[in-house]
């Protein structure tokens, strides 16, 4: 590790990983999240229809994923 | 602290939603309209040539969502629900890096996130996989185009992380300069591999407006470019504060952090 010190006067304490570990739920919520705008509808499908798809699918578009 | 940090990030993550709306808005939509009355006259000829060979016309297919409410509220859904996911993953990924990279303080921890996640994520990617307009794509092909889509960036994330493992690892021995340099080449030699080995994907219709697809491709640019430096900037002075002026202790027992 490199001990440059960059930034005297504060200490940077990492945050320890037992304490990071029940958010992780919420990053996959969030990825849950970013599929259900990019993906949901076209090429797999978790709600039926698509009026998940039709929309956000400007979003879809401008966000750069694959559309139609 | 962990809870406080992802709390914070959805929030920048909504704020930089709102930035990101207003110029897809403004940019965006513009090129949206013009590709779906390029895709519309093609249509249009398409069916006039069938019913010419005397097949019968097409029923008009349901509209779900007319095009106002698509380039209105669904564009601002797409994007609230994307920034605020973002902002959630950055806060989740700066907890986790912080103070594990090297003694810098959060702002400069967030911004290099920033940068690295807008490389990783999205610039990458998109070199190979250009983002589209409406019409380009044809629509059986859309599983194969989500897929290597998916493989590029899933390459692109793992080979960032791992650059910036070896780089921590290289810098006692290298110095930080030579690591940064040396980690950077790794990370473009992998790129470069993903980039010939997938597949090509060339599916613009004849006649479509390169200016169009142009300033589209701009439009997308500037949106993820605003959503990266809004997480990374607004999100690291947050963070700054939080983490340096003992957040969260009685302000009696907070220490007094010299900053400059
Ligand atoms: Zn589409």
């Amino acid at each position: 590790m490199s001990d440059t010190t960059i930034t005297p006067g504060i200490a940077i304490v990492p945050i320890p990983v037992r304490e990071l570990l029940p958010w992780v739920i919420f990053g996959v919520l969030a990825l849950l999240a970013i599929y259900f705008v990019g993906a949901d509808e076209g090429a797999t499908s978790i709600v039926p229809g698509m009026y998940v798809h039709e929309w956000v699918h400007d979003a879809r578009h401008l966000l750069g994923f694959p559309c139609h | 602290m962990a809870r406080t940090l992802l709390i914070r990030g959805m929030l920048v993550g909504l704020l930089a939603g709102l930035l990101v709306f207003t110029f897809a808005k403004t940019f965006g939509e513009p090129q949206v309209d013009r590709a779906i009355t390029f895709e519309t006259a093609m249509d249009e000829a398409k069916v006039k040539a069938e019913m010419a060979k005397g097949m019968p016309a097409p029923p008009d297919e349901p509209e779900l969502v007319s095009r106002p409410v698509q380039a209105s509220y669904g564009l601002a859904t797409g994007v609230f629900v994307y920034s605020a996911a973002f902002g959630g993953l950055f806060a989740l990924v700066f907890a986790f890096i912080y103070g594990r990279v090297g003694h810098l303080r959060p702002r400069a921890v967030s911004a290099l996130l920033a940068a690295g996640g807008f490389v990783a994520v999205y610039l990458v990617p998109i070199l190979k996989y250009p983002a589209n307009p409406p019409s380009i794509g044809q629509p059986d092909t859309i599983v194969f185009r989500t897929e290597i889509f998916t493989i590029m960036i899933v390459i692109s994330v793992a080979a960032m992380v791992g650059a910036a493992v070896l780089r921590q690892r290289l810098v006692p021995s290298r110095g930080a300069w030579s690591a940064t340099l040396i980690a950077a080449a790794c990370y473009a030699v992998v790129i470069i591999a993903a980039w010939l080995l997938l597949p090509p994907l060339d599916e613009t219709p004849e006649g479509f407006p390169a200016a169009v697809l142009w300033k589209f491709r701009i439009a997308s640019l500037g949106m993820q470019f605003i959503m990266w430096t809004t997480l990374g900037l607004v999100f690291g002075e947050l963070a700054d504060r939080i983490l340096t002026s003992g957040y969260g202790l009685p302000r009696a027992n907070r220490p007094r952090t010299v900053l400059h």
